[in-house]
C-alpha cells in the first residue's frame, strides 16, 4: 500500500513543484501584470537612454538592457515566489505540509523547484519580447547557458525569499522586503548600466551582489560582453545557489506555527 | 502539581451509552481490562513552558481506542496547545506523549501516520481543485496512486463533494471547506482523527451534518475522534468522555453525564462555567504564549 521512502520523497517533491506551476498557470492576473513591469522597464529605459546610450559610444542598449530586463523578471518572480510561503502560512496550507509524514527539507526542495521554474520560464518569456522589441542574441548557440544562468537567479532568489517567509509571518514585511532587498539588488547589480565604466564603489557593491553575476553570466552568453567572466560568474552562482538552498532549508525547517 | 483527575473507572455511564451503537458498547466493555493496547493516546506529566510562561502544567491524561473524547477548556487553556503536542507540531517541555504505543517525540514521522487532522482554521489550497488537494494528501502520505483514487472517491462522496471534485476550493463555502478538509484527513486511513473546534462558524445544520459523518465514521471504522469545541451541546451530545482544561490544568474528566453529577448541573454548558467560573477570558493568553515562543525561539 504505502511506497518505499525515497519514491514517497520524489513524488512530493514532484507535487509541490507542480502545484507552484497549477498555481501560477491558473492566476492569469498575476501571469499579466507580472510581465508589466519588464516591459515598461524595457520600453522606458530602453528606448528613453538608447539615444544617450548610443551618443556616449555604448552602442545598442536595448541589446544591454534586455539581458538585464530579463534577470530583473526572473529575480521578483523568484523572490515573489519564496515569499508566497507567508501566503500558504497565512491561509492554513503550510500546516497541511508540515504535519505530513516527510521531512521538511523534501517539502523546501519541491517548493523551491517549483518557485524556480516558474521564475525562469517568466525569464523565458520577457526573452521572448525582448526579441519582440528589436533584442538579438550575438550568438544563438549560447542560448541553454543563458538558460542555466536564469535558472542559477531563479534558485537562489527562490530559496532566499523561503528563507526571509520562515522568519516573517506577516504581509507587512512584503513592502520592507520589497524595497530595501528586492530592489537595491537590481538596481545595483548592472542589470541597467555598464559595470566596467561605473564608480568603484559601485562595482564594489556588485561585486558582492549574487545577481551581478547572474546578469553576468547570461548578458555574456547572449551577448559576448562579460564583466566578471565565464568561469567567475558560474562558480559564484553555483557557490551561491548551494548556500542559499542551505540557509532556507535550514530556516525552513525551524517555522514555528 | 498533580491535577485533579476523575478518571472513568468504571464503565461510561448507561444514559450515555444507549445512544452509542453495539461496536462502541463493545470498546467500552473491553475498557475494563485496560491493557495497553486499549489506550490509543496516552499522555504523562505534560508540561509546555514559553518561556516563563506555563501553558500546559503537568497534565496527565488516556483516552481509549475507538473513543469519541471531547477536549473543552475556556480559551487559551492550554487546548491548541495540547493539540499541537500530540500532533508533533509542538515538543514537549517534559512529560511523555504516547500515541498507539510510539513515543511522538521519538517516533514523529510513524506517529503522523498515525492521525488525521481538521485544524482550526482552514488549511486547503484554495487555488487547487477538492480532488487535486485530496491528491495531494495522498502524495503526502505516500499513498500508491492505485489505492489513492478509489479512496478519494470513496471519501468525496462520503462528504458529498464527489460532484464538485473538478472545482477549485476558493469557490467552496466554509461547510464544504470544512467537509473537505475531513475527507482529507481521512485519506490514509488514520487510527486517530483530531478535530479542533471543527465547526466553528458553521451553521447548524452542516454542524448537525458533519457530527452524523464523524460518529458514522467512529462506529463503522472504529476510529478514535478527538475533538475541542465551544459548543458544550456538541459535546454533551456526542462525546463519550469529556475533559475540562482551564489555566494548563485538567479540572476533571468522564463522561458527561459524570460532569453533570459531579457538578450538580442540568447540562454540560452549566458544568462547563460551574468548573471554569464566568469570568471572560481573553485570547490574551495564546497570543502572550505565541509571542514568548517566537522571542525563544522554540519549538
Amino acid at each position: 500500500m504505502a511506497m518505499t521512502h525515497a519514491r514517497q520523497t520524489m513524488e512530493v517533491i514532484y507535487v509541490m513543484w507542480l502545484r507552484q506551476l497549477k498555481r501560477y498557470w491558473r492566476s492569469r492576473a498575476r501571469m499579466i501584470g507580472s510581465l508589466g513591469q519588464p516591459i515598461l522597464f524595457l520600453v522606458a529605459f530602453g528606448f528613453g537612454f538608447g539615444s544617450i546610450y548610443a551618443k556616449a559610444g555604448g552602442g545598442n542598449y536595448i541589446d544591454f538592457l534586455a539581458p538585464g530586463i530579463i534577470c530583473m523578471s526572473v529575480l521578483f518572480t523568484a523572490m515573489f515566489g519564496g515569499i508566497e510561503l507567508i501566503w500558504d502560512r497565512q491561509f492554513g496550507f503550510l500546516k497541511e505540509t508540515l504535519v505530513a509524514p516527510i521531512s521538511r527539507l523534501t517539502i523546501m526542495i519541491g517548493r523551491t523547484l517549483g518557485g524556480a521554474t516558474v521564475a525562469a520560464l517568466q525569464g523565458v518569456v520577457i526573452f521572448l519580447i525582448t526579441l519582440c522589441i528589436g533584442f538579438r542574441p550575438t550568438n544563438w548557440w549560447l542560448l541553454p547557458l543563458a538558460l542555466v544562468g536564469l535558472l542559477l537567479i531563479a534558485l537562489i532568489f527562490t530559496a532566499l525569499g523561503t528563507a526571509i517567509a520562515s522568519k516573517l509571518d506577516d504581509m507587512q514585511a512584503f513592502p520592507i522586503v520589497m524595497n530595501f532587498l528586492i530592489m537595491p539588488t537590481f538596481f545595483l547589480s548592472g542589470a541597467l548600466f555598464p559595470l566596467d565604466t561605473s564608480p568603484k564603489v559601485l562595482q564594489w557593491i556588485a561585486d558582492i551582489n549574487p545577481l551581478a553575476y547572474g546578469v553576468d553570466l547570461v548578458r555574456g552568453s547572449l551577448t559576448s560582453v562579460w564583466h566578471y567572466g565565464f568561469g567567475l560568474s558560474f562558480i559564484v552562482l553555483i557557490a551561491v545557489t548551494a548556500a542559499s538552498i542551505a540557509l532556507g532549508s535550514w530556516l525552513f525547517t525551524k517555522i514555528k506555527l | 502539581m498533580v491535577t485533579k483527575l476523575v478518571h472513568p473507572k468504571r464503565p461510561a455511564a448507561n444514559s450515555q451509552q444507549s445512544k452509542v451503537s453495539a461496536a462502541k458498547t463493545a470498546t467500552v466493555q473491553t475498557s475494563q481490562s485496560n491493557t495497553a493496547s486499549d489506550v490509543i493516546i496516552d499522555v504523562r506529566n505534560l508540561v509546555k513552558t514559553f518561556g516563563t510562561f506555563e501553558a500546559v502544567k503537568n497534565i496527565s491524561f488516556q483516552v481509549k481506542r475507538g473513543q469519541i473524547f471531547a477536549f473543552l477548556g475556556p480559551n487559551g487553556a492550554g487546548k491548541s496547545t495540547t493539540i499541537k503536542m500530540l500532533t508533533t507540531l509542538l515538543d514537549p517541555t517534559s512529560g511523555s506523549l504516547t500515541v498507539d504505543g510510539l513515543d511522538v517525540v521519538a517516533n514523529q514521522s510513524a506517529v503522523r501516520n498515525l492521525f488525521g487532522i481538521v485544524f482550526q482554521d482552514p488549511s486547503l489550497d484554495d487555488e487547487l481543485t477538492a480532488y487535486e488537494n485530496m491528491d495531494f494528501h495522498g502524495a503526502l502520505y505516500g499513498l500508491e496512486q492505485s489505492m489513492r483514487k478509489p479512496r478519494i472517491e470513496y471519501l468525496l462522496k462520503f462528504v458529498d463533494l464527489w460532484d464538485r471534485q473538478g472545482d477549485l476550493v476558493k469557490t467552496f463555502s466554509g461547510g464544504m471547506k470544512r467537509r473537505l478538509e475531513i475527507a482529507r484527513g481521512l485519506l490514509h486511513h488514520p487510527h486517530i482523527l483530531y478535530l479542533d473546534e471543527p465547526t466553528l462558524g458553521l451553521d447548524p445544520q452542516t454542524r448537525n451534518n458533519m457530527w452524523e459523518h464523524i460518529k458514522k465514521l467512529n462506529e463503522t471504522e472504529k476510529m478514535t475522534v478527538f475533538f475541542t469545541t465551544h459548543y458544550m451541546e456538541e459535546a454533551q451530545r456526542v462525546a463519550d468522555i469529556v475533559a475540562v482544561i482551564d489555566h494548563g490544568k485538567i479540572l476533571t474528566m468522564g463522561t458527561p453525564k459524570e460532569l453533570m453529577t459531579q457538578t450538580k448541573t442540568a447540562n454540560l454548558e452549566e458544568a462547563f462555567l460551574k468548573l471554569t467560573g464566568t469570568k471572560l477570558r481573553t485570547e490574551e493568553a495564546a497570543s502572550g504564549m505565541r509571542q514568548m515562543a517566537r522571542m525563544w525561539g522554540r519549538r
